[in-house]
């Protein structure tokens, strides 16, 4: 596959690999974070921790908005299924996450009429043929989907579709690293950047991570190869006392990032006020919602909704894990209680939360040497 | 029987999809109350058929349900799923198929002519894999309680001689073979039921593996520890059972496992893992390891051109299937709960 | 958030400025350009795909000179002086 397979090239991988083990010091510890859900998938999905030197370490942070999606969010998209003729399309991310009465895919084995679209323009295209039915398409991501449903929305209220609507779960990136920063137990001491995210926003929006609060940070990439080359990136910054924000993942990402899918954003959505993180509380000025223009469209003022908020049960440490004070393992609930196919918290609920890619990836290897042959 | 069974495992409250989908959950379904009430004591690892012996003569006996939409799709349809995956059942449990039976539950309102289509393809299908269909049963159950038609079936077969497959059995430094291309037959469907509007030119992989079994067997004797064809749940979910099963681990080169770019390309697009995909026409083979190369040559022979050695058993980590990613890292391979989904994250 | 990959625009569909068809090791789908509306892609070039839009281009160039300076690693001290300053050249480039 071109440019993906250069990018997991095992020689060059090497190289590289080789390379991070010369710089690293070994008197130190480094802790990295990487913010985004798809880093802490790779690093898992190609072995990465593997190729780096103990004094390494990955730590993952917030940037999985399954994970960070309050259960009483779920269940208020969940209860638009109640209404006869209603549709409920959704990521298939977001068909095992458990709300108060059950996941999405639980709701359709009782009956209700929920669909996976791989793209909000696919639900669109559902309510067109549908004309008899209610498709409700329930968003979530950071800013690197938003565009896309905002752009979707926009060719809606075009189109005059009408049966048509959006639950807007979109966050965005910047406050949740802020109350990363913010938070008194954080020990980090650099940031992989969230490569798609930057698409869209491009990185200067970084620069007040270098600047105010002096943690070098690299945008980079989700292949092997990207990966390696920002802890490269950011070796070499802590190394030589710099600290900036750099773009490791240039071949994709604009320095000033999209207007275009920025001016999508800017024309179908708002921001709120605050709006909860699971595991982290209320954030400020971190959500979006849909506009007064586009209200027609908004399944929040169309249905009426619990709006309830559950709460996750005192012994869920995943705030701490994802602010990277803990890991895993070291949560009491984690694989007793805990585990992917009965998540009690967040950081277990999607296939790239801290704890569940630990928990199917990493956590059976024991200190055993597996000696892998060449 | 029931009187002897202990307080069952498994306390879910009701029956969910993923309970049927091949991967843990199912799992925990089957061995917790299932055999348990079934076959109190006596279960033991769950195989694709089992065998009993009846006057001094073995028999292997497998039976089969077979629910897929949409009931054709490119390569197959349920019908040849349905004769092909009872026989490949017997096939790796190391048995030449030798006849079956078949129940259709249809539901009402369906076209004859689909219900025609699935029985020629059912008699094709056993025509081309030398089984006989001997008898079977027709249900009609109203508009709505069956997705277009359910089949079900048994099979019997007979054993070959000298083989002991088991997953006790297998020991640390088998080879682990693979008869082919892996996720064709999974992503085919994925993609036939159109939500995702994406083509790929794929087709199902549906096909009798017993030509490709009877050579592995040939070549490697008593040397042939254990079989299983890798359905719903995939590679990954096979494996992960013969691993919990043997107490051994299985270590995978992922640079061997063949897969067609298209599903490959389909999974990348999707965030699926080939290893997690159901196949229909491909099987496993664990295989001591000087006979391994001689195995591989057999079933390249006897028509497997995609067929490869694509893992090693070793005694640690127990119980877990590990791949080695081809440039120095490893990653677990677990079973999934349910059916993989595409994701977006 | 993050799954996106690299596929080749095939054709637009006929009348449709922003509908495209791309093309992954053989693998189709239709997506939507209109995010990329400031500088439309054209057949032939690869974009990066996410939920069916395209969120930019794939820089051939970039690409190319990412794997070569990764590859000069370890060989001698001007690849590595380069090797290390790539950082510097991105931001002279960016500011």
């Amino acid at each position: 596959m071109r440019f993906v397979d250069e990018f997991r090239d095992a020689a060059v991988i090497g190289k590289t690999a080789e390379e991070i083990r010369r710089l690293a010091d070994p008197a130190r510890q480094y802790r990295f974070m990487e913010v985004c859900g798809g880093h802490t998938h790779a690093i898992y999905r190609f072995g990465l921790k593997d190729l780096l030197p103990p004094s390494i370490e990955l730590v993952h942070g917030p940037g999985c908005p399954v994970c960070v999606l309050p259960m009483g969010r779920i269940d208020d998209g969940l209860a638009m299924t109640a209404e006869e003729g209603v549709t409920f399309t959704a990521f298939g991310d977001m068909m095992r996450v458990p709300g108060t009465r059950g996941s999405p895919l639980e709701y359709k084995a009782r009956g209700a009429d929920v669909r996976i679209v791989y793209s909000p323009a696919d639900a669109l295209r559902l309510a067109e043929k549908n004309p008899d039915r209610h498709v409700m398409f329930f968003a979530i991501g950071f800013e690197t989907t938003a565009p896309s449903t905002a752009l979707t929305l926009m060719r809606a209220k075009a189109r005059g579709i009408r049966n048509f609507s959006v639950f807007c779960n979109h966050v965005t990136i910047i406050p949740g690293i802020r109350a990363i920063l913010d938070s008194p137990d954080m020990r980090i001491d650099a940031f992989l950047g969230p490569g798609h995210v930057s698409t869209v926003i491009g990185c200067r929006p970084y620069e007040w991570i270098a600047r105010n609060e002096g943690k070098p940070i690299v945008v980079s990439g989700f292949e092997p190869l990207d990966i390696l080359q920002s802890v490269l990136m950011l070796l070499r910054q802590l190394g030589d006392g710099e600290c900036k924000v750099e773009n490791q993942y240039k071949r994709v990402v604009p320095w000033d990032g999209n207007r275009a899918a920025l001016a999508a954003i800017a024309e179908v959505f708002e921001l709120r006020n605050y709006f909860e993180w699971r595991g982290m509380g209320f954030i400020s000025q971190s959500a979006l919602r849909i506009r007064e223009k586009y209200a027609d469209w908004d399944a929040e003022r169309r249905f009426s909704v619990p709006g309830i908020r559950v709460t996750d049960p005192k012994a869920a440490q995943c705030g701490e894990v994802l602010k990277g004070v803990l890991k895993p393992a070291q949560c009491k609930l984690f694989a007793n209680e805990c585990t992917p196919e009965r998540p009690v918290g967040a950081l277990m609920v999607s296939s790239e939360g801290s704890c569940a890619a630990y928990f199917n990836y990493e956590h059976r290897k024991t200190l055993t040497q597996i000696a892998v042959p060449a | 029987m029931s009187t002897a069974a202990p307080r069952l495992r498994f306390r879910d409250a009701q029956i969910e999809m993923a309970h049927g989908a091949g991967g843990k959950a199912s799992r925990r379904l089957v061995e917790g109350l299932i055999a348990p009430l079934l076959m109190g004591s006596a279960a033991g690892p769950l195989t694709d058929a089992a065998q009993v012996a009846v006057n001094g003569t073995h028999i292997a006996i497998t039976a089969d349900s077979f629910v897929v939409k949409p009931l054709r799709f490119p390569g197959g349809s349920i019908g040849e799923l349905a004769v092909n995956g009872t026989v490949n059942d017997l096939a790796v449990s190391g048995a030449k198929p030798e006849a079956m039976v078949v129940t259709y539950v249809i539901e009402a309102g369906l076209a004859t002519e689909s219900l025609e289509a699935e029985v020629r393809a059912m008699a094709d299908a056993a025509a081309r894999a030398g089984v006989a269909i001997v008898g079977g049963d027709t249900k009609v159950v109203e508009h709505g309680k069956a997705d277009h038609m359910y089949i079900t079936t048994a099979g019997i077969g007979l054993p070959l001689p000298g083989l002991t497959l088991s997953a006790r059995s297998v020991r640390p430094g088998d080879a682990v073979l693979l008869s082919g291309p892996v996720g064709d037959h999974g992503i085919t469907i994925l993609l036939a039921r159109g939500e995702l509007d994406i083509e790929a030119g794929l087709t199902s992989d549906t096909r009798s593996v017993w030509p490709f079994v009877q050579a592995v067997a040939a070549a490697a004797g008593a040397g042939l520890r254990w079989m299983r064809d890798p359905t719903r749940g995939g590679v990954a979910t096979s494996l992960n059972e013969l691993a919990r099963d043997s107490g051994c681990s299985i270590l995978l080169r992922e640079d061997r496992i063949p897969v067609r770019d298209a599903v490959r390309g389909a999974c990348e697009l999707l965030g699926l893992d080939p290893l997690h995909i159901a196949n229909e026409g491909q099987f496993l083979a664990v295989v001591a390891a000087e006979y391994a190369d001689r195995a591989f040559e057999a079933l390249q022979a006897a028509g497997c051109g995609e067929a490869a050695i694509i893992g090693e058993v070793r005694e640690q980590p127990a119980g877990t299937v590990l791949a080695a990613t081809g440039y120095g890292g490893t990653r677990v391979i677990d079973m999934l709960v349910g059916d993989p989904l595409p994701r977006i994250c | 958030m993050c799954l996106a990959i690299p596929a080749k625009i095939i054709a637009f569909a006929p009348g449709e400025e922003s509908r495209a068809m791309v093309d992954v090791v053989g693998v189709r789908r239709y997506i939507d350009t209109g995010l990329l509306a400031d500088d439309p892609p054209r057949a032939g070039d690869w974009v990066l795909v996410h939920v069916g839009f395209a969120m930019s281009k794939v820089s051939e160039a970039e690409a190319l000179d990412q794997i070569r300076i990764l590859n000069a690693l370890g060989e001698d001290d001007a690849a590595r002086q380069e090797a290390e300053g790539y950082g510097d050249r991105a931001e002279l480039e960016s500011s």
